[in-house]
């Protein structure tokens, strides 16, 4: 009697219930990756500040325009979504050195040197009965524009694109080639 | 008969299962990390924008998300077919953003509140009506990360 052991437990089906379990989650499970186009809002002026009229030189702004029937205008011009992003190009690099085109200033950059950094302003406005889904075109094509200007620059200086460059160098071509993106104050355009 | 083969009549060894557990066990890990169940349940029908030059949220853990869209089918008879602001778990003004962002920023940790970065999921055709509403609120609330969820689209 005393020597009698204890029977082990079976345990053969802990596979079987772990691959219960496995398959739940895997049935589960979304790996999604959230992604989106990221921006910054300008901070809210106070209530009692004067709205200062920023004193922006007429040639450093470009403002494109989406109507409430998702029609596009980049600086006064009827325009499809597919030609802006080298209108934003041409406007941000300004190779002819164009009157009418930004003004560039010569900036100390850190790690760099001096380089030429274009003023140009984009100001995005849109009416109230923009679909969501052209307004994300229009910016998706102003971050194309960008990030192809920004590949140029590091190309040019580093011969690698921009993506594999070190966080440095990154900051260097960031600073180079800086993302100005005004989303305008809204307007109620559709009140006329 | 050689010093190692005693019982002639033995068979071979089945081959030991014990440790199928073990790694089934490891694979449900896995699979219990990474999944995020989801916390609220969906009332708006939220199909994102296509976009190419997503970037990725790097913080998940420090996002708030703020879903526009139409309600979904059975809730349609209740609240209609207009665009509607969901936030956690039922549908909100742009008034109760306000207080929608200051409890999320008190969930975050002190450090990290500089970063939280709120996502707008809205439904492709939403119009930008209440997309501006809900930004214009952001700002004076002074969550000024945001993002606007998309889908990475084929190239």
């Amino acid at each position: 009697m005393a020597n009698k052991k204890t029977p082990e437990i079976n345990s053969s089906s802990t596979a079987d219930i772990a691959f219960l379990l496995l398959c739940y989650f895997l049935m589960t499970t979304t790996m999604n990756q959230d992604s989106g186009l990221q921006r910054r809002l300008p901070p809210m002026p106070a209530e009692d500040q004067k709205v200062e009229d920023q004193k922006v030189n007429r040639r450093n702004i470009i403002v494109v325009k989406i109507n409430s029937a998702d029609r596009l205008f980049a600086g006064n011009e009827a325009m499809d979504v597919s030609q802006l992003k080298d209108k934003i190009k041409e406007f941000l690099t300004n190779p002819a050195d164009d009157p009418n085109l930004p003004e560039k200033k010569v900036k100390e950059i850190e790690g760099f040197g001096a380089y030429p950094v274009s003023e140009g302003v984009i100001s995005l406005q849109n009416d109230r009965g923009t679909s969501y889904q052209a307004y994300i075109a229009v910016q998706n094509e102003l971050v194309k524009a960008i990030n192809e200007i920004r590949d140029d620059f590091s190309r040019a200086n580093y011969g690698k694109p921009y993506a594999s460059l070190t966080e440095e160098q990154q900051k260097i071509v960031r600073e180079a080639v800086p993302q100005k993106i005004s989303e305008a104050e809204p307007k109620d355009v559709s009140k006329k | 008969m050689s010093k190692f083969r005693k019982g002639g009549k033995k068979s071979t060894p089945l081959a030991s299962t014990s440790s199928t557990s073990d790694i089934v066990f490891m694979f449900l890990f896995f699979f219990m990390v990474t999944t995020n169940l989801r916390k609220t349940e969906n009332k708006v029908i939220v199909k994102l924008p296509e976009a190419t030059e997503v970037a990725k949220l790097e913080r998940k853990d420090l996002a708030s998300y703020i879903n526009i869209g139409t309600p979904t089918r059975h809730l349609q008879s209740q609240f209609g077919t207009d665009s509607r602001i969901q936030l956690n778990d039922s549908f909100k003004t742009v008034d109760d953003i306000r207080d929608f962002i200051a409890s999320e920023r008190e969930s975050k940790s002190e450090a990290d509140r500089a970063f939280m970065t709120v996502s707008i999921r809205a439904d492709e055709n939403t119009n930008m009506g209440i997309v501006t509403d809900v930004k214009q609120e952001l700002r004076r609330c002074s969550a000024l990360k945001i993002m606007y969820a998309a889908r990475k689209a084929e190239k």
